[in-house]
């Protein structure tokens, strides 16, 4: 191992090194352009479909319980009272203190246009396309989102974790990056990989990127001191609430664990001691000043059904819920039109009926956030959209 | 271009090695998957039926230990079940050993990629607990036996093997009117019932595909038709008639026979499920992207296709096809190997002993193998969802996934011992005829022998296929 320099050492040596050799990425100049707008916006994509009625039970509506055999309902059972209608589940405890400081609000039964086959990977798919069908999709709504506004670098936006986030896919520049890689090669091993990758650009390209993001790592690393391994998720939410401290302006990422057809109890608690672990990292990494004008959406491809299964679980369904946190957020409520639960108000008469499009929410958080004007959100960002009534969900 | 010994390695075979001569002929590689399965029989890993004892000591050794609760049993108890659980981890990696040397030892190395290709098509893993080490079981116990036979048949064994039952939620799962539900309701009992991932599964990712011609109601139907199917820890596979919906079911508009004869109920579904068109397209699309690229040429796909018409299903006249369509000799080296069939193929180019994992500590097995794959995006058979591993390269290329590779590459080689062959020669071994010049310069600059090995192995000359 002795020829292997620590990432450190090779930093170190990098700079002297950088200078013979000119097509080195640790050179690509540093980009000082100011931000192209001042508000942060982290999305979160919970891949697997997350219960959102199990998320915000609707425990006064009496239905609610009903179909529900063996799974908690209500403040009875554990979960935290919102508005005497709705209750948060109560793994979600941990932020019940941004939930009082208006922080921390929900949207009840939404969902993107898609209906009935109730895939988890087209619904996936379709969320990160922000399109109105799969036909045709190539880039992802984040990706356009950014190739409307002047000013945006790979500093910009960053798409996080070891899944591939398509809503970033697109033609204006972005990072991919998953924290914790571990990159160690002496200088001379670097520039000899760049020389035998050279003609095939989709590699070359990963292995620009994969230098300059350690070196960016390191240099966290270095001012933090190291904190060591805590999990995936947080490592994801230590990186990007790094960058979003400096020139970031959108990070996203996702969350895997929700796809509970079975002991759903127990797997929902871990996913969402996962999830309120994931926004608490995100509120004290960026600092209070940030936290003010931070936006967290918390998305899910779909809802599930209205009726336990015979697992103890939920199968795929239709309407699902959002979860908004972050000081630029008007939290405090749950928003959304209720459709009720009796079985000729539930869509095929077995999932919570949507209300809302989770894309119109978006749509108005982005208008908000960037200034974007509503025709281009409406046309470009999520082509076909109807944006409809701002729902209000920012301060 | 016609067929090449060398690109029949590499595309559809396990990478070139000093030790393994490749095919000759297209033939060749049909007829080995008819002959003798060698490396089974070499790297063998325990049945399902053969872990059945693993599940029956583990339930008994949690009820020990819960009753030995408060007691002075219970370190006792819990040190038996712990170091059963201990001695399964053990084995798994053993088995994950043995998968790796099938891929470096074999000869017919076409059947070792047909495997890991259905294995994926049909993905069942064994989720939490003592059933998380039999995943190997099932590979063996229902794809391998029949990659070389007829999809039906291969669709039926995974759909009625307990890992799948297990992993897809089918276990539990009654008909709503069922003698089991009913006894159920009547006493109280809440939380049981039908349960439909398995049934939706299998139409939208093991047969007709996504956009395939079936409807929710589809999905429902089958879910009921399926109820029966289960498994416990005494004997394995059941079909309890209990727990099975009563009457009919119509899946795309076809009737489903009176149950009581419900496994023959099950296998005539799926039959007709594996046999219809929207399956053939699937399936021919899939194998054309897997093998030969991800923008296959759709007259490789309409050959594939009417191979699988012709046959009703038999694999291998689909094979011949594949291995005789000229575009599958004329695309240039694209796909990304995934991680596994990057780190395999260079053990192979490395000429590892078949020895190499016997005795190898459990610390060293995990740093070397376990968690870099799990760093290059690939955890050893737990794809991400029931929809297996990604075929898109771009997913696997990302900055940590060649960040990652490149970090094995240099290091890992040289820590598992193996005698570091000459650089300069290992180029033409591992690469072939696909050697270009700034990868032999590369070779020959690098500052030291892992760095060259490791820069030989992420040229994209070896890390396409």
């Amino acid at each position: 191992m002795s020829n292997l320099l620590t990432r450190r050492r090779f930093l170190a040596q990098s700079a002297v090194i950088g200078c013979s050799a000119a097509a080195s990425p640790l050179l690509t100049p540093v980009s000082f352009a100011s931000a192209p707008w001042d508000t942060r916006l982290v999305v979160i994509l919970l891949r697997g479909g997350m219960d959102g009625l199990d998320v915000v039970q609707p425990y006064g509506d009496p239905a609610f319980a009903a179909a529900r055999s063996t799974l908690p309902v209500g403040p009875a059972r554990g979960a935290i009272d919102l508005d005497g209608f709705f209750a948060m589940h109560g793994a979600l405890a941990p932020l019940e203190p941004l939930w009082r400081a208006g922080d921390l609000g929900f949207v009840q039964a939404a969902s993107t246009p898609y209906r009935d086959k109730r895939s988890h990977f087209d619904g996936q798919d379709l969320l990160e396309a922000g399109t109105m069908s799969l036909d045709g999709a190539r880039d992802g709504w984040l990706n356009r989102l950014l190739g409307l506004q002047p000013g945006v670098t790979a500093e910009t936006a960053y798409a996080l974790g070891r899944a591939q986030m398509k809503m970033m896919i697109g033609d204006a520049p972005h990072s991919v990056w998953a924290p914790d890689t571990g990159f160690d090669m002496s200088p001379q091993a670097l520039r000899l990989a760049e020389l035998v990758m050279r003609d095939d650009p989709q590699l070359a390209d990963a292995l620009a990127e994969a230098a300059r993001l350690s070196e960016e790592e390191a240099r966290l690393d270095e001012a933090d001191g190291d904190a060591g391994r805590r999990g995936d998720h947080l490592a994801v939410a230590d990186f990007a609430a790094d960058q979003l401290r400096g020139e970031a302006r959108v990070a996203s990422f996702s969350i895997g664990g929700w796809d509970t057809h079975a002991r759903q109890q127990v797997e929902m608690g871990r996913a969402l001691g996962r999830l309120s672990a994931t926004i608490l990292a995100l509120q004290s990494g960026v600092g209070a000043d940030v936290w003010q004008k931070t936006a967290v959406v918390v998305v899910t491809e779909f809802g599930r059904t209205l009726r336990e299964n015979g697992t103890r679980g939920t199968d795929h369904g239709t309407g699902g819920a959002m979860m908004l946190a972050g000081g630029a957020v008007a939290g405090g409520r749950v928003y959304g039109a209720w459709p009720g639960l009796d079985e000729a108000d539930l869509f095929d008469r077995r999932d919570l009926m949507p209300t809302s499009d989770v894309r119109g929410h978006l749509g108005w958080i982005l208008r908000g956030m960037t200034g974007l004007g509503q025709s281009d959100i409406e046309t470009t960002v999520f082509p076909g959209l109807d944006m409809g009534r701002d729902p209000g969900l920012l301060l | 271009m016609g067929f090449s010994p060398q690109l029949a390695e590499i595309r559809f075979g396990c990478g070139l090695s000093p030790r393994q001569p490749e095919p000759a002929r297209a033939d060749d590689m049909l007829a080995g998957l008819t002959g003798p399965d060698d490396m089974a029989a070499r790297f063998p890993v325990e049945s399902f039926d053969e872990f059945l004892p693993r599940l029956r000591a583990d339930q008994a050794n949690r009820k020990a230990r819960a009753a030995a609760v408060g007691t002075d049993a219970y370190p006792d108890a819990d040190a038996t079940y712990k170091a059963a659980r201990q001695d399964m981890r053990l084995a798994l990696i053993g088995w994950a050993g043995q998968h790796m040397q099938r891929r470096i030892q074999t000869q017919t190395a076409f059947r070792e990629r047909l495997v890991d290709f259905w294995t994926d098509h049909l993905t069942a893993y064994g989720k939490a607990g003592m059933i998380q080490g039999s995943t190997p079981a099932y590979v063996d116990d229902a794809i391998r036996p029949h990659v070389a036979g007829r999809f039906e048949d291969m669709l039926f064994a995974s759909a009625t093997h307990p890992v799948m039952l297990h992993f897809l939620d089918q276990r539990a799962s009654l008909g709503p009117n069922s003698p089991d539900q009913q006894r159920a309701v009547a006493r109280g009992r809440v939380g049981v019932g039908l349960n439909e991932n398995l049934a939706r599964e299998i139409l939208e990712l093991h047969t007709l595909g996504v956009d395939g011609p079936y409807s929710q109601a589809d999905v429902r139907q089958l879910a009921e038709l399926l109820t029966g199917l289960t498994f416990n820890v005494r004997g394995g596979f059941r079909y309890r008639p209990s727990m099975s919906e009563p009457g009919t079911e119509e899946i795309l508009g076809k009737t489903y026979g009176a149950h009581g004869t419900g496994l023959d109920t099950v296998r005539a579904v799926l039959t007709d499920l594996a046999r219809h068109p929207a399956t053939y397209r699937h399936l021919s699309h899939k194998l054309a992207v897997h093998f030969v690229g991800d923008t296959p040429d759709p007259d490789l796909v309409d050959a594939l296709d009417a191979a699988f018409q012709d046959g009703q299903g038999a694999l291998m006249p689909v094979y011949e096809v594949l291995l005789n369509h000229p575009a599958s000799w004329a695309t240039p080296l694209g796909n990304a190997k995934p991680p596994f069939d990057f780190v395999t193929s260079s053990l192979r180019a490395l000429d590892a002993p078949d020895r190499l994992f016997e005795d190898m500590k459990r610390g060293l097995f995990l740093r070397s193998f376990d968690r870099p794959l799990r760093a290059m995006g690939q955890r050893w058979l737990r794809p991400p969802g029931p929809d297996g591993f990604p075929e898109d390269d771009g997913n696997w290329f990302t900055p940590q996934g060649v960040a990652s590779r490149m970090a094995w590459a240099m290091s890992v080689p040289q820590d598992i011992r193996l005698d570091l062959p000459d650089p300069r020669g290992f180029v033409d071994v591992a690469l072939g005829p696909f050697a270009t010049e700034p990868v032999r310069f590369a070779a020959a600059a690098a500052e030291s022998r892992p760095e060259a090995i490791g820069l030989v192995l992420t040229s994209p000359a070896f890390q396409r296929r």
